[in-house]
């Protein structure tokens, strides 16, 4: 809130773009559907329990898939449940986003291999923008998957398809590896 | 060096074949899991009724029914775990076994009503009916899946409503 | 007015002035709705389904619809050698994951010939009961937050936390450890744990007693949990109902004393039963106490162990885990004492291959559950909410 009260009570009047106006809201009150299936689903209790606070960030899990704008996906779908998936994912009001959460839930987890009844990653049935690995994600992590659905968000704009803003997110985002190893050759440098 | 629990199984044991005589297998006197088998398996409402009413045994709790796949044998099969919970202390287990096509089991769901949704489940994985069961349709799967998961010869179906199902 | 006759549903009357009038009467009937609670619901912990068919707000018969969470646990046990499902059994009851390795472990060892070492026994000891109390603590959360009290679930999912610290401290994850191996323990205790932990054990004790005053003593929790969802005890025992379910019914059952597995023989705690005195024996509220005690109870245990514990010179937590796991031929049902009740596992192994032939969890919440279509006779709507939320039911091992 500082640069903004510092900008109103400079000039009284700020400029920007309607596009800016309306992801930062967009992006500061993400409500999610909070769809937890399994295992996954306690962590993202925990993570809006007090010690990892996710109301800070204007998040508030809602049960209804029509007052939300982001589902997220937390545990195993199953054959049984995938129907019901996409039924409550067309429930959703638009703009929407889809976060997977999870291992089973990106690809399948560790019951890829003999699992007859487990759907092999919940994007063969719904179109997924965030993936957070990890069995189950850490609290830290599911945040930093929530920061990234609002980066994209950030990305948007009026006219911009969803593909057309994954793609900008994914040129603007910094390749980890990189930075790695350029500090790693700095620091065998010095 | 006879183990506790092989003693009481020997007890119960005999108190069940004296009523019932040759329905029932010799004990197999391992000393994990001692069990009889249920050689007769029209009788074994009855011998449940019996274990379950019976004032020297009063088995009153299942902990367990599961269905078992005997491919070698060409059968399927059930392994109930009783227990006299808070009477005698006694525990034992109690196999039936049928044909793999068409096998049918006597339920015992109005014996120990823990036995409802596990012989559902044991349809469900196997594909082994119970008579008399009030209810038997799968419980875990979907209705119309095709196959039992649990045989030893189960091949996955591709698609399942127009979703791929391997990997 | 004076009644001449009834025709059908209708009567006709004479006013006091002389004139006939027809009265009709129809009786306000209703009819039966079937009322879909689930798959996705606030309230229902997981995905579970609950056909209701009800009359007005009286639920006639609710009955639960399983399998949105099979994952085919039997299936992978079949193709996975023995160390390799305990990541598996983990993830059945994933609130208390400890446990749940715990009473796999002890079946498998049954039909091994190894000797576990003291201290790796105690080791066991104080994560399963860590454990148990945070399971509970979920438990008691959720079930206050599905009533409407939002307080007591972030008050449960604060001192969670700190169990969650400790045991990632020493076995590397927050949530499923894959620690409890067969034969031993993954890790030993890292340098300062003990000290941790009962420095744990001395935050809670009052935390706990906070907790009961917020819900046990709260007039409202009181009057939407007493007298629901009565169980009495010969019923629970026939339908295969075990742990707090039974004790709450007034069954003095625990698989800890019973069996006597590890080294609870050892121990000194009391099996907790309520006594009648806040709750009805057999009722939601009975349940809920007994949770309630048993924390209290796992704290006692967890500091006996904490004092009894011998030294850990010159120990290796996985010494005496066998290079190969290759149990003998054989047939086992082993079972341990689960937050929710008995978890055992039937394993029949052919005593040349690493893998099982066939390895059945014999859940406890699937039991439990399987009374729902009794209980929920009769009650109103939000009855049903308070007792499912009595029952503690996890999905993940009612459909394995």
């Amino acid at each position: 809130m500082g640069l903004l009260d510092a900008r109103i009570t400079k000039h009284n009047v700020l400029v920007t773009s309607v596009d800016n106006v309306m992801n930062w809201a967009r992006l500061s009150s993400l409500w999610p559907m909070g769809f937890g299936l399994a295992c996954c689903a306690i962590e993202m209790m925990a993570t809006n329990a007090s010690n990892y606070d996710l109301e800070r960030f204007g998040i508030f899990p809602r049960s209804s898939p029509r007052q939300s704008d982001l589902m997220i996906v937390a545990g195993t779908v199953t054959m049984k449940m995938a129907e019901r998936v996409v039924r409550l994912y067309e429930q959703m009001p638009e703009p929407r986003y889809v976060l997977s959460m999870g291992s089973c839930s990106n690809c399948g987890g560790p019951y890829w291999q003999h699992g007859y009844h487990v759907l092999k990653g919940v994007d063969r049935v719904i179109p997924v923008d965030v993936y957070v690995p990890g069995c189950p994600p850490r609290p830290e992590a599911l945040i930093g998957g929530l920061m990234k659905v609002q980066e994209l968000i950030r990305m948007e704009q009026i006219g911009l398809s969803r593909a057309e803003a994954l793609k900008k997110l994914e040129e603007k985002s910094v390749d980890p590896g990189r930075l790695i190893e350029e500090a790693r050759k700095g620091a065998k440098a010095s | 060096m006879i183990s506790p629990a092989v003693e009481k199984a020997r007890v119960v044991w005999s108190v069940i074949s004296e009523k019932f005589g040759d329905a029932v297998s010799p004990l197999d006197e391992n000393p994990t899991m001692p069990f009889f088998e249920v050689t007769r398996p029209e009788l074994w409402l009855d011998i449940a009724l019996f274990m379950r009413d019976n004032p020297k045994l009063r088995f009153n709790y299942m902990a367990c029914l599961s269905g078992v796949d005997y491919p070698e044998e060409g059968k399927l099969g059930i392994v109930c775990n009783l227990e006299s919970l808070g009477e005698h202390g006694y525990t034992i287990a109690v196999k039936v076994k049928c044909d793999r096509e068409g096998g049918v089991i006597p339920s015992v769901s109005r014996v120990w009503k823990t036995a409802d949704w596990h012989e559902r489940e044991a349809y469900d994985m196997f594909g082994m009916t119970f008579s008399g069961h009030q209810d038997m349709r799968r419980i875990l799967c979907p209705e119309d899946w095709e196959g039992f998961p649990l045989r030893k010869d189960y091949q996955v179906q591709e698609n399942y409503h127009g979703i791929k199902v391997p990997y | 007015m004076q009644e001449l006759g009834k025709v059908e549903q209708a009567s006709v009357r004479v006013t006091p002035d002389g004139e006939n009038r027809i009265v009709i009467e129809k009786d306000l009937s209703s009819e039966e709705m079937i009322l879909n609670m689930g798959p996705q619901h606030p309230s229902t912990h997981g995905v579970l389904r609950l056909e209701c068919r009800t009359d007005g707000e009286v639920v006639i018969e609710a009955e639960p619809y399983l399998g949105y969470l099979h994952r085919c646990f039997e299936k992978h046990a079949e193709m996975t050698d023995y160390p390799g499902i305990v990541p598996y059994v983990d993830r059945m009851d994933y609130l208390a994951a400890m446990n749940s390795d715990f009473a796999y472990a002890i079946a498998v060892e049954k039909l091994l010939d190894i000797e576990i070492p003291r201290r790796v026994e105690f080791l066991r000891v104080i994560v399963a009961e860590l454990n148990r109390i945070a399971s509970h603590l979920v438990a008691i959360g959720t079930y206050a937050i599905d009533l409407g009290a939002f307080t007591p679930f972030l008050f449960c999912f604060r001192d969670r936390e700190h169990i969650m610290s400790l045991l990632e401290w020493t076995s590397g994850a927050r949530m499923l450890y894959n620690y409890i191996l067969i034969g031993g323990v993954a890790y030993d205790f890292p340098r300062g744990f003990v000290e941790r932990t009962a420095e744990f054990v001395n935050y809670f004790r009052p935390k706990a007693v906070e907790l009961q005053k917020l819900l046990t003593e709260n007039e409202i929790f009181v009057k939407r949990t007493r007298g629901i969802g009565m169980m009495p005890a010969d019923v629970a025992i026939n339908y295969g109902w075990s742990g707090p379910m039974l004790r709450g019914s007034g069954v003095e059952w625990d698989l800890r004393r019973v069996d006597g597995y590890s080294i609870y023989p050892e121990l000194d705690f009391r099996v907790c039963v309520p006594d009648g005195r806040f709750s009805d024996i057999g009722d939601s509220l009975s349940r809920h106490l007994v949770r309630a005690m048993e924390m209290e109870e796992s704290l006692n245990i967890i500091e006996q162990c904490l004092d009894r514990m011998p030294s850990p010179e010159g120990f290796d937590p996985r010494a005496a885990i066998p290079k190969r796991i290759r149990p003998r031929e054989g047939e086992v049902y082993g079972r341990a004492e689960n937050p929710r009740g008995e978890l055992g596992f039937y394993i029949q192994s052919d005593g040349k291959s690493t893998k099982p032939v066939r390895c059945k969890a014999r859940s406890s919440c699937f039991v439990n559950l399987s009374a729902m279509k009794e209980l929920s006779q009769g009650q109103l709507i939000p009855d049903l909410v308070a007792i499912i939320g009595s029952i503690d039911i996890v999905l993940g091992e009612v459909d394995r």
